[in-house]
């Protein structure tokens, strides 16, 4: 295991030194945040009717999403997508650990990093100046950092796929850019997940990708009861265990008939 | 001047048959994008399928806006890669200034990013059912205004992206900031400016030209009176802010050339 928390500790001191990025990060995230937030507000002015999430909800609901953003897999680790492309890879193979918890725990520590550097000032802007709410109650609060765990271990899981995927196809980026924006229109990054038609609904519960924003999002506010929390980690779980099996097997198989490039 | 052109079609030959060398991994990534931003729609059509209407804005019409935005924004990303990835770090700017032609040609000469395909078919598909189900008279007028806001739109972000390149003299690393200015940009002209707070609406006119390149022009498009109170004849010029914003962007590019000092070895 010690390889593997070295690991962990060595990304999480790099990534923490990139501060005036996370900052530029942060004012990029307030300006989105800002639009989202106005577009939300023209479409619940002009409605009567009673949606399945009030106005305030869904504000908190862009503000969450913008802290969480840099948690989200979308977004390519350049260096193992280098290593893939200049044949390097092959050190991460002969090295006498396992690879996929390698990258995992590498997954874990480049997703959680930049998250805690940018999440924690952003939310005291958007608390502050932008009508962000705190959680109704402790048990709220305690079921969102359960569920946001459990999103990090799936987010990580995917990310993994998406990175062993890349030794199957050099040019698989069109495929890449798909499940990317599966990832945000299916979390709910872009449209808060309840507020989709209501035929849509029972596809979107089952898809594994509402458990990286949606579910710890709506624990947050409690639009999901508190003591719903179970189900949902089980859910998110459930998906992180199923993707890993099917990453494992993936870079067994990609490992065997992995042919290098470069010399 | 022509003999200009003549180069810059020589420079996107180039380019393009550089990328058709690699025919498959440019259809996945066109269609990539073609679906990436055809997802995007379908954000905003879900939330028009849960509210209906956004204030007195119907669907169709902001796809209009969608689509006109979108096109613009597509042209100039295709084409303005050279001063998108510019940086003065590793001192290649050296060669270009050593050639004896201008730098704004050669940097817009040197990629013309095909991919980028996918985004403008899908902003064009869009603009055509949003043009079709509106019912708006087609007449040759409508029509020019249509080519001209595109136009104007797309050197409004062509003058933001060599803003962003012009900083890098003094930076050296460019900022990242601009970017929020340009998808930023993007994201708010889908939606009609109208529904955004005032000084949102007033940075987004006065400080960035966005409304005259997409919301002006299309309300004459649609025939709407605007609720924020512009005249009719304003609608129908406002584009040229767009293109004045980009010959602006250029004299500041001159003035940075002027103050370049090469780094690197």
């Amino acid at each position: 295991m010690t390889p593997y928390l070295a690991v962990i500790n060595a990304r999480f001191r790099m990534l923490l030194q990139y501060r005036i990025a996370a900052l530029a990060g942060m004012s990029t995230q307030l300006f989105w945040g800002l639009i989202r937030v106005m577009i939300f507000e023209a479409f619940y002015r002009s409605s009567v009717a009673v949606q399945p999430m009030t106005l305030p909800e869904v504000v908190n609901y862009v503000w969450l999403g913008q802290a969480m953003f840099a948690m989200l897999p979308w977004w390519i680790d350049s260096e193992i997508r280098t290593m893939v492309r200049s044949g390097t890879v092959v050190y991460e193979l002969v090295r006498p650990l396992d690879l996929y918890t390698f990258w995992y725990f590498r997954a874990i520590a480049s997703r959680a990093a930049p998250t805690l550097l940018r999440a924690t000032p952003l939310f005291v802007c958007a608390f502050l100046f932008f009508d962000l709410q705190l959680p109704p109650s402790l048990g709220s609060a305690a079921a969102w950092l359960l569920a946001t765990l459990g999103a990090l271990l799936l987010g990580c899981a995917i990310s993994n796929l998406i990175h062993i995927s890349m030794l199957w196809t050099i040019a698989g980026e069109g495929v890449i850019q798909i499940v990317q924006v599966s990832i945000f229109i299916f979390s709910g990054m872009i449209v808060p997940l309840p507020l989709f038609p209501d035929w849509a609904q029972p596809f979107l519960e089952f898809l594994p990708f509402r458990g990286l924003a949606d579910i710890p999002f709506r624990l947050y506010m409690g639009h999901i009861p508190a003591h719903e929390i179970w189900s949902m980690l089980a859910h998110q779980l459930i998906w992180a265990g199923t993707l890993i099996l099917i990453g494992r097997f993936l870079l067994g198989r990609a490992s065997r008939r992995l042919v290098v490039q470069g010399g | 001047m022509l003999d200009n052109l003549r180069l810059y079609g020589r420079y996107i030959g180039i380019s393009f048959r550089g990328q058709m060398q690699y025919r498959a991994s440019f259809i996945m990534l066109s269609l990539g994008h073609f679906l990436m931003t055809g997802l995007e729609f379908a954000g905003i059509w879900a939330l028009f399928a849960r509210f209906e209407s956004l204030g007195d804005w119907s669907l169709p019409e902001v796809a209009l806006f969608y689509g006109i935005i979108n096109v613009s924004f597509s042209l100039c990303d295709a084409t303005s890669r050279g001063f998108d990835v510019f940086s003065t770090k590793n001192g290649e700017f050296d060669r270009i200034l050593l050639r004896p032609r201008s730098t704004a040609l050669q940097l817009a000469g040197q990629e013309l990013t095909l991919r980028r395909i996918g985004r403008l078919s899908q902003g064009l598909l869009v603009l055509l059912w949003a043009a079709h189900t509106l019912g708006i008279p087609w007449t040759p007028d409508r029509i020019l205004l249509l080519l001209f806001t595109i136009l104007g739109g797309a050197c409004l972000f062509y003058g933001l992206i060599v803003f962003q390149a012009t900083l890098s003299f003094w930076t050296t690393e460019s900022l990242e900031i601009f970017n929020t200015m340009t998808y930023g940009g993007v994201e708010t002209a889908q939606y009609p400016l109208a529904i955004y707070r005032p000084w949102f609406r007033r940075f987004f006119t006065y400080v960035i030209p966005l409304a005259c390149i997409s919301y002006y022009p299309s309300l004459a498009l649609l025939d709407r009176p605007d609720p924020l109170g512009s005249t009719v004849l304003f609608q129908w010029f406002a584009p040229f802010i767009g293109i004045a914003f980009l010959i602006l962007s250029l004299q500041v590019w001159q003035f940075g050339v002027r103050h370049y000092r090469s780094t690197g070895s």
